[in-house]
């Protein structure tokens, strides 16, 4: 649209980009409140997840799956308290209908929560960058059959999709469900990300360094890997960022209906539907994972708003 | 001695919806080795697709080569199969763009870009292509090309940039080199620096050069000989000084009489070539620039015009070329009033 007629000053502020594209996201970021609150809050979360769990066991001795062999310990105790009923530091989130410390549980929920998110996202990045690219930078007909495939992918309702998929080949072991559980979910979040590369790269290839290239008789595979995809990063960053909570999202609501992690290992919307069944008279076991959830996806989302802004600042609203 | 290049009756053809732009129409011409050759011609005349159709990078579709052969070095680049034909581009034949802003990644460091050509083409190991990478700056005159060869793009100027695609583009020792109107983009003093290089390097290395440009300023020093196009065809093709004192088609006359001459202090309004270049798609049945030209007849708008030689090196296509090239030059008085009987009719 408006890229051919504004070429030359375009290209004048293109040029600008290189090291101070990092730096310039960098200041608009370090503006932005809620995105540092949001990152300095994923940060914790992170943090708390990875080396939470050893800590509370050097600390009381809990894991997530230790179960009290006394007797009188495997009932649901509340937060800061004690057997008898006085304040204690031991299970800061309380305990669950087993005993099992819960604050233990839910880090390791975190655990699984981000992975599933992280993990999800890259998986879901590879194909979508390496389908979207191809398909622009091919163009022709390539392009149109590939993007036909992807719209209707995209009219089928992935959440059937990832249902069928693990109540077909889930339930062996709670590790392999957790494979599974990435692949799913990556392969139908891939089809955004193949869009938005997909227009990038388009938008690039007519740019004159990729004729430069092409004229200095670089391969195909290499100027799409070496110059179109690392321009396209940006706007990738950003997908990928608010990518991750809606899949962490979409994982604890499979799990909350039983698909997703099994037990023993737990995650966050697991946690949950264990804690939804106790709700009248032990609520902390749903609020306490809820609430941990919920504050880690609101601290995603708003620093994936902030890279969007930083890192795009066209796309700002307003 | 065979030429380096030959293009035989090059057609490139774009499609568009219901018409097809005959972007170029029968091109022809020769290029020896060490020679070169200016590609004059107005925005739309065809100068850089023909040399896009020499590198195989006419964008397809919509463009399509429809005939013609491009003989470089004795082998048709046209027949080509599309590796070998990557492995020429760079390596044997390199080509300068116009636009220095953007011709380079800006997401790579400039070493990065000049190594990448020559761990492709010459298989240099990384320390090898980074050696010739410093060379290759410090070759086209930038300073401190040690510590600048780590930058991006934006950290450099229009014309140092210029300057690094010209070390890229010699990198491997091309035999034949393609500028696009390598100076367009540039302010004035920067172009003159940039074509004393590339006419320095041109001398160095032996390369063949083609020099693509709308200024006729800046091919006049620096080449051997001169096509000017006009609708995808050739319209004139001389030696560059007879070009200049002797042009034998009214197109060449116009656009020689449109440079603006320092010395002339008569305050008159600098020469305009009435009109717009012809649409390519919609081209009249006569001389395409019949409508516009001055000395333009009946028979210029009905017949095609006739490719006459005038001598072995100098040929025009005008149906008045003899009689143009008898006459020594058009001078102004007779084709300004030529003009404006036009005018009258």
């Amino acid at each position: 649209m408006t890229e051919v007629t504004k070429a030359p000053e375009g290209a004048a502020q293109e040029a600008v980009v290189g090291t101070s594209l990092w730096k310039d996201a960098y200041r608009r970021l370090k503006k932005n409140r809620l995105a540092v609150l949001g990152f300095v809050v994923v940060c914790i979360v992170v943090l708390a997840s990875a080396v939470g769990p050893s800590i509370i066991q050097r600390a009381t001795g809990y894991t997530y799956d230790y179960i009290p062999t006394d007797p009188t310990l495997v009932t649901s105790q509340p937060p800061f308290t004690a057997p008898d009923g006085s304040f204690a530091w031991t299970h800061p989130m309380g305990t669950d209908d087993a005993g099992r410390d819960i604050l233990a549980r839910v880090l390791l929920g975190g655990r699984i929560s981000l992975m599933v998110g992280v993990i999800s996202t890259m998986v879901s990045l590879i194909i979508g960058i390496a389908v979207g690219a191809t398909a622009g930078y091919l163009g022709g007909r390539v392009d149109e059959a590939i993007m036909r495939l992807v719209d209707v992918l995209y009219s089928i309702p992935y959440m059937m999709v990832v249902i069928v998929l693990l109540a077909f080949f889930g339930g062996r072991s709670p590790i392999s469900q957790l494979f599974l559980l990435f692949v799913a979910l990556g392969a139908v979040s891939w089809l955004t990300m193949a869009r938005i590369v997909r227009g990038q790269v388009m938008s690039l290839k007519s740019q004159e360094f990729i004729l430069a290239a092409r004229a200095t008789g670089v391969p195909a595979a290499r100027i799409i890997l070496r110059h179109l995809v690392p321009n396209t990063l940006g706007p990738v960053i950003v997908y990928a960022t608010l990518t991750v909570p809606s899949v962490m999202l979409l994982e604890s609501f499979l799990s909350f209906l039983g698909l997703g992690v099994q037990a023993p290992l737990a995650s966050w919307g697991s946690l949950a539907a264990d804690g939804i069944q106790n709700l009248a008279v032990f609520p902390w076991q749903l609020i306490c994972p809820g609430l941990t959830m919920a504050v880690t996806l609101f601290a995603l989302n708003f620093l994936g708003d902030g890279l969007r802004d930083a890192l795009d600042p066209q796309m700002r609203k307003g | 001695m065979a030429p380096l290049l030959s293009v035989r009756d090059l057609r490139t053809w774009f499609d568009e919806e219901d018409l097809t732009a005959k972007a170029v129409d029968g091109v022809n011409f020769e290029l020896n080795r060490g020679e070169t050759l200016g590609i004059v011609g107005e925005s739309g005349s065809g100068k850089s697709v023909t040399n896009l159709s020499i590198m195989r990078l006419v964008p397809s579709p919509p463009g399509r080569v429809v005939s013609g052969e491009i003989v470089f070095d004795g082998r048709d680049l046209l027949k080509l199969p599309a590796e070998e034909m990557r492995r020429i581009r760079g390596r044997r034949i390199a080509m300068i763009f116009q636009d220095p802003m953007t011709s380079l990644n800006p997401f790579m460091r400039v070493s990065q870009q000049l190594m990448e050509v020559t761990q492709l083409h010459l298989g240099h190991s990384k320390a090898e292509a980074y050696a010739h990478a410093v060379r290759m700056l410090e070759v086209v005159g930038i300073p401190d090309a040690r510590r600048r060869v780590d930058g991006y793009p934006h950290e450099f100027s229009g014309g140092m940039r210029q300057r690094v695609m010209i070390a890229m583009a010699l990198s491997c020792k091309p035999e034949l080199l393609i500028a696009d109107e390598p100076t367009t983009a540039l302010d004035v003093t920067i172009q003159a620096q940039i074509l004393e290089l590339i006419k320095t390097l041109k001398q160095d290395t032996g390369a063949s050069v083609i020099m693509i440009t709308h200024d006729l300023g800046v091919v006049a020093g620096m080449t051997d000989r001169i096509l000017v196009m006009y609708a995808g065809r050739v319209f004139e093709s001389a030696p560059t000084a007879e070009l200049f004192s002797r042009p034998s088609n009214p197109y060449t006359a116009g656009l020689l009489r449109s440079v603006p001459d320092p010395t002339d202090d008569s305050h008159a309004p600098l020469y305009q070539i009435p009109g717009l270049p012809p649409d390519v798609a919609r081209l009249p049945p006569g001389c395409p620039f019949a409508p516009r030209c001055a000395r333009a007849e009946a028979v210029c708008r009905e017949h095609f015009p006739p490719w006459v030689q005038l001598t072995p090196q100098h040929h025009s296509l005008c149906h008045f070329a003899t009689e143009l090239f008898e006459s020594g030059s058009i001078a102004p008085s007779t084709s300004s009033t030529a003009t404006s009987g036009l005018e009258n009719r």
